[in-house]
């Protein structure tokens, strides 16, 4: 814990030096005692404000339904699993393949590039514990879960669970059973079989026995604890923002040091009339929700329902919170039957992301569809209509009785692009000596 | 009426910070009559408050207005947030009746502060009606001291 503190410190202060834009604008506020004007903000905002500090997150929740997340072994495990390319369809796509440790956890690309093209962008997995559903539609309930989709997906790893079982067996045996048991005995499989494969594997799956099709979906669901493991070591370090909240809330001079004149205008328009902290709130500036706020889909023709397709997918999925393969008790997973699942919002509704690193992850939203944090502005003050059910964003034709539109000035719009630069922090692996 | 009071407290709102304030004149009181008057209902919030989209469960003592407790209810759980035009991010459900005219309530979260509705709309043997209550979700006061590092 001490050295990821240290590790968050350093970043930031390196940040800090290397992002500010406009050293000239703090002229006018630096050397005043107590707080600048500019700096000055009323007790609602003050509390808005605390509010985000990272310090205010609390620990990851635990996944029940994962028994070794918290074991060291698994955390070693996992992250040789998320780097070994071995467990693909082609031999060269691993997890960190898109989720690239020095690209945020992920690629810089609009849709992911597996073993194919996939149609929406590679999500950040840091932070990505916190909240209770995976994937831009949330089709998946828990960490581990999540892990295993990309593996049997056609375009992303493009392998099957029988290839995985093999090469976990043959590589990671010992490993394996410390954390887990025995492996099956897996002779007389076939090399390639799974059901979400191509014909022949899914035929070659069908013809193996339930026994045997269990035995290796167990050892599949153990390879997603282990990635698991491994990626809820990754958390986000403080960032300049956080320390100028910080510097206000005790009332220190030095506030006027940390975010510039800029910053701190589009801060003010974060939590005021850009509504921004409406969806984004909390320390990760997110509700961990699902909204439509009218992003135009990558493809027109091809129209994408987001969490409204995903309900189903994850109530039925075997790797579930209820599933076989779960380490929960049923009642332990409140999340999956608490699901709201006739919210007619839901369609064409995606999960607000973390705004933590933002300014580093480009480009922006499901599929990349902007490149840049100007351009996500200037689709919030545009707020069009969705092409896949109803937009929540108020605009002058469609009037909403308790929202507003989104207004701003195109300076504000400009300010509050560069306050999104001062979110930025390192990201720090928990525990790593 | 109170009501229209609070749509535009809160359209006033809306005008200085995203995260709205809550109307002044909201009815946060957690005992009412239903809306037709065949019950009494009141809930009972955990006793610790819980956090930001942390999963938890209420209680709902279901009486006629004479103070009997009312028995073998069903109800169904609505609500959300007037302010953002949202549901509740989950769907709440009373699971079973801990004990005379009292109700579990799981499966309740709110995704960020400021001013919820819960509705319940109950099923028991003095007929079908209804009940809205309000609550604030709000964050611990902000504090000068804050710990400089995440957890």
């Amino acid at each position: 814990m001490k050295a990821r503190f240290t590790l968050a410190g350093t970043a930031a202060a390196i940040a800090f030096f290397a992002v500010v834009p406009h050293p000239s604008s703090f002229a006018e506020s630096a050397g005043q005692g107590g707080t600048a004007a500019r700096d000055r903000w009323s007790a609602e905002e003050l509390g808005v404000l605390a509010s985000m500090q990272l310090g205010r997150l609390p620990a990851p929740p635990a996944d029940p339904s994962n028994a070794v997340e918290n074991r060291p072994q698994a955390v070693a495990l996992g992250k040789r699993l998320f780097n070994d390319a071995g467990f693909s369809g082609n031999n060269a796509v691993s997890c960190a393949t898109c989720h690239a440790p020095d690209r945020q956890f992920q690629d810089g690309l609009a849709v992911g590039r597996g073993v194919g093209t996939g149609s929406r962008r590679t999500m950040p997995i840091v932070a990505a514990d916190h909240g209770p559903w995976k994937f831009w539609d949330g089709r998946k309930d828990s960490l581990w879960s999540q892990a295993l989709g990309p593996l049997e997906d056609a375009v992303e790893h493009g392998g099957n669970r029988t290839r995985y079982a093999h090469r976990l067996r043959a590589g990671y045996r010992a490993e394996y059973e410390a954390l887990f048991g025995p492996m099956p005995d897996l002779a007389g499989l076939p090399q390639d079989a799974g059901p979400g494969g191509n014909a022949a594997e899914r035929a070659a799956w069908d013809a193996m026995t339930p026994a045997a099709r269990s035995a290796v979906s167990r050892v599949f669901a153990n390879m997603g604890k282990a990635i698991a493991a491994y990626e809820k070591t990754l958390a986000y370090g403080e960032s300049r923002f956080d320390q100028y909240v910080r510097a206000v809330l005790n009332k220190d001079a030095k506030a006027a040091q940390i975010l510039n004149d800029r910053e701190v205008a589009g801060l003010r328009v974060f939590i005021g009339n850009g509504q921004c902290s409406t969806c984004h709130n909390g320390p990760l500036m997110t509700d961990q929700h699902f909204h439509n706020t009218g992003v135009p889909p990558r493809n027109p023709a091809q129209t994408d329902q987001g969490r409204a397709a995903a309900i189903a997918k994850v109530q039925r999925d075997e790797f579930n919170c209820l599933g076989p393969f779960s380490d929960a008790k049923p009642e332990q997973c409140s999340e999956l039957r608490f699901m709201a699942s006739d919210d007619p919002s839901m369609k064409g509704a995606f999960k607000t992301p973390s705004l933590r690193n933002v300014a580093l992850r480009a480009p922006y939203m499901h599929a990349g569809q902007f490149a840049s944090l100007d351009e996500v502005v200037a689709h919030y003050v545009r707020s069009p209509a969705a092409a896949t059910g109803h937009s929540e964003l108020a605009t002058d034709r469609h009037q909403h009785a308790e929202r507003k539109p989104i207004r701003m000035s195109d300076r504000e719009a400009q300010d509050l692009a560069a306050f999104l630069g001062s979110l930025s922090g390192a990201v720090v692996e928990r525990g790593k000596p | 009426m109170h009501k229209k009071l609070a749509l535009t407290a809160g359209l006033l709102a809306l005008t200085t910070l995203a995260a709205c304030s809550t109307p002044a004149n909201l009815d946060l009181s957690l005992s009412h009559p239903s809306a037709q008057g065949r019950y009494v209902v009141a809930l009972q919030p955990p006793a610790t408050a819980p956090a930001i989209n942390q999963m938890h469960a209420w209680q709902v003592r279901l009486t006629s207005p004479a103070g009997t407790p009312v028995n073998g209810a069903r109800f169904a759980v609505d609500g959300g947030m007037p302010q953002h035009l949202h549901g509740l991010p989950t769907k709440p459900q009373v699971t079973r009746e801990l004990s005379d005219g009292t109700y579990l309530l799981e499966g309740m979260k709110f995704s960020m502060t400021g001013w919820w509705e819960i509705k319940l709309a109950i099923q028991a043997p003095l007929g079908e009606d209804s009940v809205t209550f309000n609550t604030v979700v709000a964050e611990p006061p902000a504090q000068a001291k804050i710990a400089s590092s995440a957890p």
